[in-house]
């Protein structure tokens, strides 16, 4: 799904819920998919000027999993491990949107590019 | 765009967020609140966010904003209702919320204002 405004984030909250209902995730773990994608999608929107989400349900094993990927041609992130620093924003926000949403993951993987992009990949494991 | 409504009841205002909150609409209720708060003299502030399915940073950086304009203002902000998977995800993800008062429900919350009010030397 694209991801251009403010609109777009609420529409990515409900897909998500959407999804990892399909999964069958408990609630808190639902809360906590959501409450990332939310973080990831906005910094999609904001900072990477906007671009798109992918989701995948993933198998490993016996194990059933939720995958998104929220992908930007922005400017990309110059030093990867400062914007993974609690408190530290580049922006006007609270510094808790990318640090903070790897918490809410089991794997998380972040790929960035300066001048040409960024994509967050976060996986959930039921 | 759609606003939070907010209502009187005594000297304190009560709003409930019912709706999946845009940004613009976070923040059109934190300017809302402030107008309101200087309009009617309130002197409290209840937000009931039972129905908020997630709270993510820009929620709880508005909830801490209209804390501290509502203290600044001379009011005392209480957020009730917080679901637990809400608050669960909301510490895991780094968020404090300090400054904030909350309550488990509306009933509590009221009387943390009424008693706030009691207590009040005018």
């Amino acid at each position: 799904m694209l991801l251009m405004g403010e609109r777009d984030i609420v529409m990515c909250r409900q897909m998500v819920r959407k999804l990892t209902q399909q999964v069958k995730f408990t609630l808190v773990d639902q809360t906590k998919m959501i409450t990332a994608a939310s973080e990831l999608s906005r910094n999609t929107v904001v900072y990477g000027g906007g671009g798109q989400m992918r989701w995948e349900i993933v198998q490993n094993g016996i194990k059933t999993g939720l995958r998104l990927a929220f992908e930007d041609k922005g400017p990309g992130i110059p030093d990867i491990d400062l914007a993974l620093t609690d408190g530290w924003t580049s922006g006007s926000g609270m510094g808790v949107g990318l640090s903070g949403s790897r918490r809410l993951v089991n794997d998380f993987d972040l790929r960035t590019v300066v001048g040409e992009g960024t994509c967050v990949t976060v996986t959930r494991w039921k | 765009m759609e606003r939070i409504p907010i209502l009187k009841m005594g000297r304190v205002l009560l709003v409930t967020i019912q709706v999946d909150l845009q940004d613009q609409v976070a923040l059109a209720l934190q300017d809302d609140l402030s107008a309101q708060i200087e309009k009617t003299g309130a002197n409290g502030v209840l937000i009931d966010i039972s129905a908020l399915e997630i709270v993510d940073s820009f929620v709880g950086r508005m909830l801490a904003s209209i804390s501290g304009i509502a203290s600044v203002l001379d009011a005392t902000t209480v957020v009730v209702g917080m679901q637990p998977a809400v608050a669960i995800t909301l510490v895991e993800l780094g968020l404090s919320l300090e400054g904030v008062r909350t309550a488990l429900n509306v009933e509590k919350g009221m009387a943390m204002l009424a008693a706030d009010d009691r207590n009040q030397i005018d």
